[in-house]
């Protein structure tokens, strides 16, 4: 039965980060189980890009991510949400200049 | 701060709950760390991993044809084919483990435990019009289902689905195309596509579950923005896209009572016979031991692969198991 090896020997989670051809950013794909990283990129590589999707790979080890909570996620992000000034609608320009 | 992946779960609390629903309200993505009813939770586990576990049974069938198909163009897409379920079990797999249950146990349940999987991967592939048939029907009808899953209020599983949805449209059309090259092709090869839609129609239709008076689930999950459309509005949908494409190739779909309705522009399908879906559902359709079989077969055998990667990774990149 299967119960003895699930219990020793489940491989590892890998989240999968691609990057899609044009120049655009590394995004997360999804993940994998894996044993090591070499075939953890493999994985990646079968499971998410069978149709050109990417021109870069990464792999990290899940438990390897530190993230914010979403408990915390008010406080956490409240600095750069209250700053109404940093957004370009906050200034007014003058009547009469309709390209800006 | 806290490690992805790990989830600590409070007790039901009403105000919780109530937050709850003003987000689904809301229209907002529910994630993986993000607080969610236990009812919500288990649900999804249920009816992600049955739509994982359905991808990869679902090999099976068609796999079952690799090696028959009669030109290296149909090998090709049939193999392609397979290896994209064996692919979409694997998106959905990864968005079930997210909800705090892990692969392993995902895996147990499937093969040695009493986890379902959709019934249509229980019946046999007697022909090769039966490849054709499944990615026009079967794909077409997931298709539907998977396009309203694209918008599910789980992230995960949304997620999961929009990547589902852009490979699925290259199994309808390569199945269809098929089905239209026989329907051009000899009297017999005519005689065998018909045969093939007799059997795959009804079992298509029943993909969709029982209708909404009957479904135990649909509640829940229309309440919680899971799905957005009822079983039976998906089916009738199914049922409008499908007859044209039928009739555009000439072949007739087994339903004496079908009729089109003028004033809603549906078309009425006659009564679906639930009682075989039961039967099916409960183990006892044409193919539900061998496709068990099978799976323990493939899982059992790939043991040694799996415990001879564990034990190379060891040796050689032990960061690898401290980061487990």
């Amino acid at each position: 039965m299967a119960t003895d090896e699930t219990k020793v020997g489940e491989w590892p989670l890998w989240e999968v980060f691609t990057q899609p051809p044009g120049g655009r950013p590394h995004e997360h794909a999804g993940s994998v189980h894996a044993p090591d990283a070499e075939i953890a990129l493999q994985n990646a590589r079968d499971a998410y890009t069978r149709r050109g999707e990417a021109v870069s790979v990464w792999v990290v080890p899940t438990a390897r991510i530190t993230a914010s909570t979403p408990s915390d996620a008010g406080p956490f992000f409240d600095p750069g949400n209250d700053k109404a000034y940093r957004h370009p609608q906050f200034y007014k320009t003058p009547r009469g200049v309709k390209v800006f | 701060m806290d490690k992805v992946g790990v989830t600590t779960l409070p007790e039901d609390d009403p105000a919780l709950v109530a937050e709850f629903d003003a987000r689904i309200a809301r229209g907002e993505s529910i994630e993986p760390k993000d607080w969610m009813p236990e009812k919500y939770r288990h649900q999804l586990i249920r009816m992600m991993s049955q739509h994982a576990h359905s991808e990869v049974v679902g090999m099976l069938p068609e796999g079952n044809w690799i090696t028959r198909a009669p030109s290296l163009r149909r090998k090709m897409s049939l193999l392609a084919k397979v290896q994209d379920e064996a692919g979409h079990g694997l998106y959905i797999y990864c968005g079930t483990e997210t909800l705090g249950i892990d692969r392993a146990e995902l895996l147990e349940q499937y093969l040695y435990g009493t986890a379902k999987y959709s019934s249509i991967f229980n019946y046999p592939t007697l022909t090769w019009a039966d490849m054709g048939v499944i990615g026009w029907l079967v794909d077409g009808a997931a298709i539907v289902n998977q396009t309203m899953l694209a918008r599910a209020s789980y992230g995960p599983y949304a997620r999961a689905m929009v990547r589902i949805c852009k490979e699925e449209n290259f199994h309808k059309r390569q199945g269809y195309e098929l089905c239209a090259t026989l329907a051009r092709g000899t009297p017999g090869q005519k005689a065998m596509l018909q045969n093939a839609v007799d059997r795959w129609w009804w079992p298509s239709l029943m993909m969709f579950g029982p209708h909404d008076k009957d479904s135990p689930n649909s509640g829940d999950l229309l309440k919680w923005r899971v799905k957005q459309k009822g079983n039976d509005e998906l089916r009738q949908r199914f049922v409008n896209l499908t007859l044209p494409q039928a009739e555009a190739i000439g072949v007739t779909v087994p339903d004496p009572d079908l009729k089109f309705d003028e004033a809603s522009g549906n078309w009425l399908i006659g009564p679906i016979d639930w009682s075989e879906f039961y039967q099916v559902i409960k183990g006892n359709g044409p193919c539900n031991r061998e496709r068990l079989t099978a799976r323990r077969k493939a899982h059992e055998e790939g043991r040694w692969v799996r415990e001879a990667a564990a034990a190379h990774a060891a040796k050689h990149e032990p960061a690898a198991e401290s980061a487990a």
